[in-house]
């Protein structure tokens, strides 16, 4: 039996998340490791795959997720990530310098749940733990509506001993084993008094199923509704005649008592929460929300219920002794008719049944402590913070000049000592919009300066103009130029050829916000707010200021200049919109 | 040395390694993830990479001396050298390791001859600017200033 949890490491989810990576290159692996112990992962290092997979067959559950390269000497990646979705269904994140379209997809057939390209980022390695959540909620609702089987079949580890799981068949909730390394819990079996009885094959009613069976008699007609005739239409392989007769028996029982309550709100079928208790036996009510909570290891769920009339409890459930809870549903009725309440009886209260943190809550701390440290150099200016886009240096410095004559903001007098700075000055972008007829609305940007000579450095404010804006009006250009080419940035209109118009609002930022902008920040999503991060020209930022200007709507294209780089760095994860219309 | 020379020209130094090329923004990653628990990181990283490249290099020319080049071999060892230049962030000599993948696909020897000359130069440029960078670093740690840091 495997070993419970500790529980410090469960409650701090995503922190101590268990990852190995698996990559022959060395400065990979070394820069990797670190990024992910920045994000308080705990991280184990492999270069070779073959030795990946005696370490994960060695010790089952020792890890959460596998990043591995794809092009590794002993073995490809895609055959690492085949053989450990099969053996031991961890999710698996391939990377690699390689970002073309069909190597992803192959990365995706074979089953992988992300696929980052290199140079990976910080903020990517951050949210690997979505992975290892979405897997454990698909798990859990898999288990759940196939279910149909045997104990054996539903129960993966965990006790052997048949007597020790007993099942509510009949009632209107199932628990169910979430994790091959939860322990037993130990559920009072409604219909079946005699632990010895267990052994028959038993149908546990999901949600799903008893959803099912609602339609099935709804369709039927309530007056008219047969066993028969509802396992035919429910059409579910391996119910049988009998089982759907018993729960026929209590829907109507249910239903019964709902009409004579009519009050508090009855647990139908529909109710997919799941919830756990054991502690309110006759009594009113338990905890409302359902919060999902995550523990590195196992999931487990407070409940939401609806209010449960005096005697309507139901979820007789025991809960052993490590705290870890099955997900517990409730369908139908949650009274249990007193000739019944044997099971009741049975209930063992399980004291250690706290209240997790809901894991919204914890989210926001995780967060934070999962902020990199801040390096402890001194800044640049003596204090003062550079304007955000300096983190994306390129190797040309910038120029802004447009193209198009009305509204061209040209930002002439330029510091003539610019030029040599590096890429550590803002790539910035004059985008103006004009339309040949109607100048419905413009924008410029103006971009922020740093000189670092001087130790100052001025934020130039991008004003919008209101009015409506017609996309199609809107053109725009920016022109990055510096040695040695001049990379040309079009927000063009849908007229021009190639590019496929995209859709930003751009949204207002205070002058005195973008001071202040993390590291990280995401200034954009694609429909909010027209920033891009390291979109290719890399570091731009568009950023607006004004009063009164609600945001515009711009169509534009964007596309990063195969010139700009050999690749262009940006996140495909982030922004698979713009990855659909750049074009490398 | 005085302190403010030693980081100015420290400033304008690793400036022009990004001005010209050489670096990329994957450098400046490096060095945020440089922290007290970790002094040394972005020279360890380097040093890991001059290391490693050196291997491959080797490789690269001990495959294309063969009498029969394996295209493929190729290939593959200037992939893993575009990975591990990617990591950090030298630029130059990733630009040439994509122009090198496609001379392989064309199976032109000389062309990978070539490639092969110039990725070494770009390897052996790159190299000696970041040694000349780290020195820097610990003049200006040796006349007890900290080291600026592009944001």
């Amino acid at each position: 039996m495997e070993n419970p949890l500790p529980t410090s490491r469960a409650e701090a989810f995503p922190a101590g998340l268990r990852v190995l990576i698996v990559d022959d290159d060395p400065t990979w692996l070394k820069i990797l490791e670190k990024m992910l112990k920045k994000c308080s992962y705990e991280v184990t290092t492999c270069s070779l795959a073959t030795e990946a997979l005696d370490m994960l067959r060695g010790k089952r559950d020792r890890f959460d997720i596998v990043i591995s390269d794809v092009n590794m000497p002993d073995m490809d990646g895609f055959k690492l990530l085949e053989q450990v979705g099969l053996e031991m269904d961890l999710p698996v994140i391939m990377m690699s310098i390689d970002g073309e379209t069909s190597r992803v997809m192959k990365g995706v057939q074979h089953g992988a749940c992300d696929y980052l390209l290199k140079p990976v980022r910080m903020k990517e390695l951050r949210n690997i733990w979505q992975h290892v959540y979405r897997k454990r909620m698909h798990e859990l609702k898999e288990i759940e509506t196939h279910n149909i089987h045997d104990d054996a079949n539903i129960l993966r580890n965990g006790s052997e001993d048949p007597d020790d799981r007993q099942y509510v068949a009949g009632t209107e909730m199932s628990s169910v084993r979430k994790r091959k390394d939860l322990e037993s819990k130990e559920f009072v079996e409604h219909e079946f008094n005699d632990p010895s009885t267990v052994k028959k094959a038993r149908v546990v009613w999901s949600v799903d199923l008893h959803q099912k069976f609602v339609n099935a008699v709804n369709q039927i007609g309530f007056d008219k509704v047969g066993p028969k005739k509802i396992l035919d239409l429910m059409n579910v392989p391996g119910l049988t005649r009998e089982n759907v007769a018993s729960h026929l028996q209590k829907y109507r029982l249910y239903l019964i008592r709902l009409q004579r309550q009519n009050e508090g709100r009855a647990c139908t079928g529909n109710l997919s929460s799941d919830f756990m208790n054991s502690e309110n036996r006759g009594n009113s009510g338990f905890n409302s929300s359902t919060n999902i909570q995550l523990e590195s290891e196992l999931t487990t769920y407070t409940s939401t219920t609806e209010n449960f009339q005096t005697q309507g409890i139901v979820p007789s459930v025991h809960i052993s002794e490590t705290k870890q809870i099955e997900p517990v549903q409730i369908i139908g009725s949650k009274k249990v008719p007193s000739n019944d309440v044997s099971c009741a009886s049975k209930v063992n209260n399980a004291p250690h049944l706290s209240v997790l943190l809901s894991f919204n809550d914890k989210m926001p701390n995780i967060k934070k402590a999962c902020e990199p440290a801040t390096p402890k150099h001194k800044p640049l200016l003596g204090g003062t913070p550079m304007m955000q886009f300096m983190q994306y240096p390129k190797q040309e410095s910038y120029n802004i000049l447009s193209e198009y004559s009305c509204l061209t903001y040209v930002d002439q007098n330029l510091d003539p000592s610019f030029d040599q700075y590096s890429s550590t000055l803002p790539a910035f972008i004059s985008a103006t919009c004009t339309s040949e007829k109607d100048v419905k609305d413009l924008f410029e940007m103006k971009p922020v300066l740093t000189d670092y000579r001087n130790g100052h450095f001025t934020a130039i404010p991008l004003q919008v103009k209101r009015g409506a804006v017609n996309a199609q009006d809107i053109g725009a250009v920016c022109k990055v130029e510096g040695p040695p080419s001049t990379q040309d940035c079009y927000l063009n209109d849908k007229y021009s050829q190639g590019y496929f118009p995209l859709t930003y609002e751009f949204s207002l930022k205070g002058e005195a916000e973008a001071d202040s902008l993390p590291e990280d920040v995401h200034l954009c999503s694609l429909q909010k707010i027209g920033c891009f991060e390291n979109l290719g020209f890399s570091g731009a930022e568009i950023y607006q200021y004004g009063d009164s200007t609600p945001t515009t709507d711009v169509e534009s294209n964007w596309y990063d200049s195969s010139e700009l780089n050999g690749e262009y760095s940006y996140d495909p994860v982030e922004y698979p919109l713009i990855d659909e219309y750049l074009f490398a | 040395m005085e302190l403010g020379n030693l980081q100015r020209g420290y400033i304008d130094y690793i400036s022009a390694l990004f001005h010209e090329g050489f670096l990329d923004n994957q450098f400046t990653q490096l060095q945020q993830l440089q922290d007290e628990s970790n002094p040394e990181f972005v020279l360890e990283v380097a040093t890991l990479f001059f290391d490693d490249s050196e291997k491959l290099l080797n490789e690269l020319s001990r495959t294309l001396d063969q009498q029969v080049v394996d295209f493929k071999k190729v290939d593959a060892h200037v992939h893993q050298l575009k990975g591990s230049s990617s990591s950090i962030g030298a630029q130059r000599v990733k630009n040439v390791c994509i122009a090198f993948r496609d001379i392989c696909e064309e199976t032109d020897t000389a062309g990978c001859f070539r490639c092969l000359q110039q990725v070494k130069q770009e390897f052996y440029l790159v190299k000696s600017k970041l040694e000349t960078l780290f020195r820097l670093e610990r003049q200006i740690l040796a006349a007890g200033g900290s080291i600026p840091i592009m944001w």
